[in-house]
């Protein structure tokens, strides 16, 4: 067996991208196959049930749960109003009355005559999703969603934070290993997708949110200042919901790291053109990275179709873990024999040659293919 | 689940895990159940494959190949599973945490009472339980109906009352269950499962609540008397929801449920797909049962830890298991450096370190969680964080594993100055027997003085503790065998699957002025006697290999306690392994790392070169 399994990040200049647009909820969709979609078309929409508010009327009104269905003046599934009358007692001599409000608007949905409970639930919330990128729907899905398929350019970073933005693909580095400093931030910038180098600080991120950059891709950042940039330590690998006012992709990982030059070279190349980021990323059940998807018209689809995570003799290489990690090589043996480590670990390993034309054995699972 | 017919010569069993498939080959030989060979691929749970069974039969086409056999069918397409024994297989089984596993919602009134047995009862049929909903834990209804809604569980067990109780705070809590109509996670058509298992009173209430919108199960009351809980009926209801329910919407779990199985007498009988964790901890609990002793048990996953115990209480062995959903060593790495704080994880680390780079590189890991330390200095850096991951389960599981909360205890003049309290932990780590780690870092250290070093670290087994690590994670898939053929998963477990390290001796109490912590006189089997002194604040080895015992006899110093009681004196039998005997005089209750860095320093290297867990030459080089 000459081959590995080593699934890498995708990075196609041009290719075929299928998003999956799905409501949280069944609801309907506003769009049918065929029809052609800007980015933010809204496709589908729904309505979340409304937060619920529970209402104890016995309490209120100081009566056994059982005696309290007459006195109701409201009945399941009637609308609400805030302050509405729900239920009064008799009082004496039509005095003294005890009475119980709605204290929302809404609807009242049930009582409970064992815990004297009140379920009052408020407005459906309105959801809408848009397209997110520029395409063709191509599938409806009932009334969950649509997929929309686009043709243009595809490209995963390894972790990011915030969730969708478009924006302007714009470059503010001159060479991949560059860092992306605040003195290179200007009017500009401002509603733009900004492709930086090597690395960006949490200051040149806040700097950026000021200056209304919509998203930053670039090869590294400190996890010190993730730490200080969330206000909080990231425990488990789930983003994409921070509410910063940017979306930071990472193309490399945690440290200062030249971007790779095949993913820099492709992403200026689309300078100027309408990029759609999304740095939610899910590192566990469900596998989800981040990602900059930039719709090209009239190219005609050239991807090659290799067998994914097929890794053969010849194969471009990144190390992804020390001594060499961040190094691009291709691979030039693939032994099929365990071997042991500096850790003293037998595990299988390949030969990798740098472009310098220096060799090294390293781990097969401490590497990653790069798609050509 | 009893077989009878032709006899079972050839097993096949997978645990489908969140990140690898591993199958294993048993076959009986010359009148004794062994592994003959084991095979792992990628789990294909997710896009691109999005189906199990695909990851499935890479892993047994694995052992195929190295096997030169077939155990495929033909069309490739199924496991081969003959009725007469002619080809393939006897039988196929498998367990699954693919998928995130099992993600429970509990409930129950009092938080410390009915919410915990609920907790427990979900936590022992292998579930992760992502809330306890309870009527005194502080959120206001809406929130609490917010929060399920949010978490989006795949099953909700509901107790609450012990029979003839209270109706009221259960159906309240009915009532926002149905308020919260959570959506499951697979699925959109499905209705949720919840299991009632709260007073029997309720039942009928509870069903007007939820009966038309969830798909509701009524079980036996899992907390009847405050005095006593009853778990079993729940647990089971969870195992076979989980299998009809939440795995039958999951990629491909329909047709690896059709495949597992066996011919019984012509006839086919499916074999249940069991959550792995759930069948780590029937084996423990069998163990257990089976020698009369108190086991620990260990799994150090990617992204969770599990910890299973049985431990005495009142003259009953009691079967505990807790999971740490967000600690582990490659998805949640970065969760145990945020949970233990970095100078935790930097305690264990024999050299000084930038903390920007240990952030950068655990970071790293995290991002890229299938990578491997090549290496030495990062593999200490990994094996000091499994150290906190692994402190930290511990703590967790002391919590849960306890007695009941809110009994009445009877006391007797005898009992006045115990100040023991109902609900108090079971966790006894002097009692503890026998302490088994499972999971990469543990099972796959590249000495296996490493493993006993962690586990030693982070557990602290105090007096006499044999230690021991399953070989190659077979626990998930002997556990579901044991449900079927519990002597080859016994036979197994034994001889292919344990891995018995060695005993730690560590003296536990307080005696500042004594500097020799206890003394160890040992007899060998030769007749030869020996006698080492177990030095404050120093480790030692002693040789004693596999399958070698020798007769001890334990002095501890005054006031210390080697495991017959404070200042007195232990005698019995030291089993060896492949480590040897461990002194341990680095003391427990308390142990306490030096606070000077170049003390500590200096401490962890001598440990390291006393245990021979690190290559000598390791500290000698780079300025450490």
């Amino acid at each position: 067996m000459a081959f590995a399994y080593t699934p890498g990040l995708r990075v196609a200049g041009i290719a075929v991208v299928r998003k999956e647009r799905r409501l949280p909820l069944k609801g309907e969709t506003l769009v049918r196959v065929g029809d052609e979609v800007s980015a933010d078309t809204i496709v589908a929409r729904t309505e979340l049930p409304g937060n619920v508010k529970m209402l104890n009327i016995a309490n209120v009104l100081g009566l056994p749960p059982g005696d309290i269905p007459p006195l109701l003046t409201k009945r399941p599934g009637d609308p609400i109003g805030e302050n509405d009358l729900i239920g009064q007692t008799k009082g004496m001599f039509g005095l003294f009355k005890n009475a119980v409000r709605s204290p929302i608007m809404g609807i009242f949905e049930s009582y409970n005559e064992i815990t004297g409970q009140a379920v009052l639930r408020e407005p459906p919330i309105p959801v809408e999703i848009d397209a997110y990128v520029k395409g063709t729907v191509i599938e409806v899905l009932g009334g969950e969603g649509v997929v929309v398929e686009a043709r243009g350019t595809f490209v995963q970073g390894i972790f990011g934070i915030g969730g969708e933005v478009r924006g302007e693909m714009k470059v503010v580095v001159r060479s991949p290993d560059q860092e992306l400093t605040q003195d290179l931030l200007d009017e500009s910038c401002r509603g733009k997708v900004l492709l930086g180098g090597s690395f960006v600080t949490s200051g040149t991120l806040r700097k950026a949110i000021a200056g209304g950059v919509k998203a930053i891709v670039v090869g590294g950042f400190d996890d010190r200042d993730l730490k200080e940039f969330l206000g909080y330590d990231l425990g488990v690998a789930i983003t994409g919901h921070e509410k910063k006012g940017i979306t930071l992709v990472l193309t490399e990982g945690f440290g200062r790291m030249t971007m790779a030059k095949g993913t820099f070279d492709l992403l200026r190349s689309r300078e100027g053109l309408m990029a759609s980021v999304n740095g939610a990323t899910q590192i566990r059940a469900g596998v989800m990275r981040p990602e900059v998807v930039i719709p090209v018209e009239g190219q005609e689809i050239a991807e090659t179709e290799r067998i994914a995570g097929a890794m053969d003799v010849g194969s471009p290489i990144r190390c992804i873990r020390a001594p060499h990690f961040g190094r691009l090589g291709r691979v030039a043996a693939l032994p099929a024999e365990l071997q042991v480590l500096e850790s003293e670990a037998h595990v299988r390993v390949l030969e990798v040659e740098f472009p310098d034309g220096e060799r090294a054995t390293i781990p097969r699972a401490n590497v990653e293919l790069i798609e050509e | 689940m009893a077989v009878t017919g032709k006899e079972i010569t050839r097993i096949l069993a997978t645990d489908c895990g969140s990140t690898t498939t591993k199958a294993i080959l048993i076959e009986k030989r010359d009148g004794e159940y062994r592994l003959i060979r084991r095979g792992e691929a990628p789990t294909t749970v997710e896009a691109p494959a999005e189906d199990v069974t695909k990851g499935v039969l890479n892993a047994v086409g694995e052992i195929e190949d190295l096997e030169g056999r077939e155990f495929l069918r033909s069309t490739k397409d199924g496991i081969d599973v003959s009725p007469d024994g002619s080809g393939g297989v006897d039988i196929y089984m498998s367990t699954s945490s693919a998928g995130g596993g099992l993600q429970m919602t509990v409930a129950g009134v009092v938080k410390s009472m009915t919410g915990e047995s609920a907790q427990r009862a979900a936590l022992g049929a292998g579930a992760i339980v992502m809330d306890v909903v309870a009527s005194n834990d502080g959120r206001l209804p809406h929130e609490k109906v917010s929060d399920i809604r949010r978490l989006r569980p795949d099953m909700i067990l509901l107790s609450g009352g012990i029979d003839g109780g209270t109706i009221d705070h259960v159906v309240e809590l009915a009532e926002i269950i149905r308020a919260a109509d959570p959506k499951p996670r697979f699925g959109v058509g499905y209705k949720l499962p919840v299991i009632y298992a709260g007073n029997r009173e309720a039942r009928e209430a509870v069903a007007g609540e939820l009966g038309g919108s969830m798909e509701l199960k009524v079980v036996d009351n899992l907390r009847p008397v405050l005095e006593r809980e009853n778990l079993g009926p729940a647990r089971d209801t969870i195992h076979e929801l989980f299998m009809e329910h939440v795995m039958a919407q999951a990629p491909g779990y329909s047709r690896l449920m059709s495949w597992a199985g066996h011919w019984v007498d012509g006839a086919w009988e499916q074999v249940p797909i069991m959550p792995t964790p759930g069948a780590v901890g029937k084996l423990i609990e069998i163990v257990a049962k089976n020698e009369g002793i108190e086991v620990m048990g260990v799994d150090i996953g990617g992204a969770t830890t599990d910890v299973f115990s049985v431990f005495g209480n009142q003259g009953e062995s009691v079967f505990n298991r807790t999971v740490s959903a967000n600690l582990g060593m490659s998805y949640s790495v970065s969760n145990v450096l945020a949970s233990a704080g970095l100078e935790n994880v930097m305690r264990w680390v024999p050299f000084r370190m930038d903390e920007t780079d240990l952030r950068n590189r655990i970071r790293n890991k995290m991002i890229r969680p299938t990578t491997i330390p090549q290496l030495l200095e990062e593999l200490v850096i990994e094996q000091a964080i499994a150290r906190e991951a692994l402190r930290l389960a511990l703590v967790q599981h002391r919590e849960l594993a306890t007695g009941l909360k809110g009994v009445a205890q009877e006391r007797t003049i005898g009992d006045a100055f115990e100040q023991t309290q109902s609900g108090a932990t079971l966790v006894d780590m002097m009692s503890l027997n026998l302490l088994i780690g499972s999971g990469g870092v543990l099972s796959h250290a590249p000495r296996r003085c490493q493993a006993a070093h962690m586990l030693i670290d982070s557990f602290l087994p105090e007096g006499v503790t044999m230690l021991a690590v399953d070989s190659i994670f077979m626990m998930p898939q002997l556990g579901v065998l044991s449900e079927v053929l519990p002597e080859a998963a016994t036979e197994v477990f034994d001889k292919d699957c344990l891995i018995r390290l060695g005993t730690c001796v560590a003296p536990s109490g307080v005696n500042r002025k004594a500097d020799v912590l206890a003394t160890v006189r040992i007899e060998r089997s030769d007749g030869k006697t020996e006698e080492h002194p177990v030095r404050a604040g120093t480790m030692l080895l002693l040789p004693l290999g596999v399958g070698q015992r020798a007769k001890a006899v334990i002095t501890p110093a005054r006031g210390l306690d080697v495991g017959a009681g404070p200042g007195a004196v232990w005698s019995g039998e030291l089993e060896g392994g492949v480590v040897g005997l461990v002194l341990d005089g680095r003391g427990r209750q308390p142990f306490e790392l030096p606070a000077d860095d170049a003390v500590r320093v200096k401490k962890l290297q001598e440990w390291s070169l006393a245990l021979d867990t690190y290559p000598a030459a390791f500290f000698g080089k780079g300025g450490r």
